[in-house]
């Protein structure tokens, strides 16, 4: 490829803790900075672009009208978009807030509701055509990198169709449902994170996501045999990706 | 996703319309709407916070208190620790739990690695461009990159230890109610021990790289309050202090310190009842427990010819400097006083209360609060970061200031009042949550 291709990352409804992953890749930024021109990125860059891009990364739900109209524009600028991060896929944690009545949520923090214009939270693929996903809250850094990279060598990047088990038996840990009746959201989450949380004695929160074709309903079986009451078993599915295909019928919708 | 625009309006009074729709360089989306008369006189300000808005208060209700360190990590990706261990603490408060010195110990190192990381962003990556005439650190890298190169080390460094005490640098998972589901091995925290070691030069460079580049000379004395600990340099426990004589408990805090809401901001704004808006931040807490510092962050403090108490705004760059030095000296105690056991899973007796926490995230006081019922479950929450306790105070500075520059043109009003709001280092996620 001659010329680099031109990157724009944006933030909607989300923590910033996705870009903050890019800026965490302290060891090869200015190496990926020779094969890649950000042209926008507010939260780093004081003079942007208003594209086009070739590449946009975008982080955080969408929960406003605003918003709507926005992401609208920049797809209209982009020749792949990404969705960078749960809260992009499916809106993530603060989708948890989709079960509770607007305006419920809007009266327990503003004295006047009149001048908020918040809706449901849900993921970009709502509103527009998504190419790729980079799951995870937050995906981890190399995840960007082999993406970048296999679209500049114009190749499929790795994808992980695998659940956080997968990643366990690399890691020789022991399984926390059948050893220690732990109940662990391991068999249903994308595998990614490198089965971070079992490693560190403790269980999958499901932070990366559903993987492909889960069985949801026996993981909820398990949880229940184990001994989780039906409240905690909507918890666990109504935190990362609540309002997905995969989990919705669990988290109790 | 609109770029700044200035516009010029020649109305009768020759008005100066100031307006910057999206605020570069902070952490999520601002918007500043300042217009001053001909005799330069502020007619109107508005520090316009547009985040959407998330209503954390209320979906963490209904959930469980063992889920508040993950779910409020949330709120936040460049401060997820300290919602972690402020949200820990107020659990903690509510069940009426101790945890151990070490849990505490480590709490304070997670914490202390947080500051450097995010300290480091602040001061060289968003407001640096600002004071060397850049437009980026990507813009500035070019000509200073050995000053790049060194943020992006002592970044690292701040990033490796939260990876290894917490999981990960962007929200960790080992610190749980009570304890921490993994320590690290002897060997990983004398590997962490170097790195802190070979960092202070680096560290030292910053302080003094922010005591000579030139900043705005612009004094605006308000109350400044921070926790304070007569022990130690307070970060994760300690009473909630003024200069203008505030001195609480954390429990206390919805006694002294309200919220209003502003038309114009999704972030509410702060100020102590029957009183004003107020400062948090690193420059109120180098003010407020200067003693605690370490010996060399003092003494560095001192060579830098600043004077401490200070009430310049845009002396936070500074003061950061100092915290990371501070910072990298306390975490070498740390770890030199760690035991390192393993400490087993205690059974948590949980039983209906009310517990509040205050902690220094980095860019000031954190206040968590949480009502639970017998079962653990969250029956009220209430938040309140740094940023919606500084957003007005924002205000008053920028008021202020574009009184003593209003003759200059309008293009270096607009990124004098940008380079104070990067001072302020404010992260409206947080603020609006």
């Amino acid at each position: 490829m001659n010329k680099k291709p031109t990157v724009g990352i944006f933030k909607f409804t989300g923590c910033a803790g996705c870009q903050l992953e890019l800026l965490h890749l302290e060891d090869v930024f200015l190496d990926l900075l020779k094969i890649i021109d950000i042209t926008y990125w507010v939260m780093v860059k004081r003079e942007n672009i208003e594209g086009p891009w070739d590449i946009s990364f975008i982080e955080g739900g969408i929960s406003t009208p605003q918003e709507i109209e926005e992401i609208k524009q920049i797809r209209k600028k982009s020749k792949i978009m990404v969705a960078f991060g749960d809260c992009a896929i499916a809106g993530c944690i603060p989708s948890i807030r989709n079960w509770i009545p607007q305006m419920e949520s809007e009266n327990k923090v503003y004295t006047d509701t009149s001048v908020i214009h918040s809706t449901k939270v849900m993921g970009i693929g709502e509103y527009v055509k998504v190419d790729a996903v980079l799951k995870g809250c937050p995906p981890h850094r190399d995840t960007f990198l082999e993406f970048i990279k296999a679209s500049l060598l114009q190749i499929r990047p790795r994808l992980r169709q695998h659940p956080v088990c997968v990643e366990c038996k690399y890691r020789d840990n022991e399984c926390l449902i059948t050893s220690k009746k732990i109940p662990c959201m391991g068999p249903v989450t994308s595998a990614g994170c490198g089965a971070l949380c079992p490693s560190l004695g403790r269980e999958c929160e499901g932070c990366f996501g559903p993987m492909s074709n889960p069985n949801a309903a026996a993981l909820a079986d398990i949880f229940k045999e184990i001994g989780l009451h039906q409240e905690d078993i909507e918890r666990k599915f109504r935190k990362y990706a609540g309002m997905t295909i995969e989990f919705r019928k669990e988290a109790g919708q | 996703m609109t770029e700044k625009t200035i516009t010029y309006k020649n109305s009768k009074q020759d008005t100066k319309t100031i307006e910057v729709n999206y605020i570069a360089r902070v952490e999520g989306r601002g918007a500043l709407n300042i217009s001053v008369t001909k005799d330069g006189k502020v007619q109107d300000l508005r520090f316009r916070i547009y985040e959407p808005p998330r209503f954390f208060e209320a979906f963490l209700v209904g959930r469980r208190y063992t889920e508040m360190m993950e779910l409020t990590s949330r709120i936040c990706g460049i401060c997820p620790v300290a919602h972690q261990i402020t949200a820990l603490r107020a659990v903690e408060n509510a069940i009426g739990l101790e945890p151990s010195e070490q849990t505490t110990d480590l709490r304070k190192l997670l914490a202390l690695s947080a500051h450097i990381q995010s300290h480091v962003l602040s001061m060289y990556f968003l407001s640096l461009p600002d004071l060397l005439g850049y437009e980026s650190f990507i813009a500035m890298a070019k000509d200073h990159l050995d000053v790049v190169k060194r943020a992006l080390r002592l970044k690292k460094l701040g990033n490796d230890i939260t990876d290894i005490v917490g999981g990960r640098a962007v929200h960790p998972v080992t610190a749980v109610v009570g304890r921490f589901t993994a320590i690290p091995s002897k060997n990983k925290f004398q590997a962490i021990r170097k790195e802190l070691v070979n960092a202070k030069k680096d560290a030292l460079d910053t302080v003094e790289l922010f005591s000579n580049v030139e900043i705005p000379q612009f004094v605006r004395k308000c109350e400044h309050i921070a926790i304070s600990d007569p022990k130690s340099y307070a970060i994760n426990n300690g009473r909630f202090r003024s200069n203008e004589g505030l001195i609480i408990h954390e429990s206390e805090y919805r006694d002294y310190i309200s919220e209003k809401q502003a038309p114009y901001s999704t972030a509410l704004h702060s100020h102590v009842k029957t009183r004003d808006s107020f400062m948090v931040g690193p420059l109120p807490r180098v003010n407020l427990n200067f003693e605690q510092l370490s010996a060399d962050a003092k003494e560095a403090a001192k060579q830098s010819g600043v004077k401490f108490p200070n009430f310049n705004p845009f002396v936070s760059h500074l003061a950061r400097a100092i915290e990371v030095l501070h910072s990298i000296d306390e975490s070498i105690d740390i770890i030199d006083r760690l035991p390192l056991k393993e400490e087993g899973n205690h059974e948590i007796v949980c039983r209906a209360g009310f517990g509040a926490a205050i902690t220094e995230a980095p860019r000031g006081s954190l206040y968590h609060s949480y009502q639970l019922d017998n079962n653990g479950i969250v029956r009220k929450a209430d938040l309140v970061p740094p940023t919606a306790h500084n957003a007005n105070n924002i205000e008053k500075d920028m008021h202020d200031l574009i009184g003593i520059i209003s003759d200059a043109t309008i293009e270096e009003i607009k990124f004098k009042c940008e380079m104070l709001v990067r001072a302020y280092d404010p992260c409206i996620s947080c603020s609006t949550h």
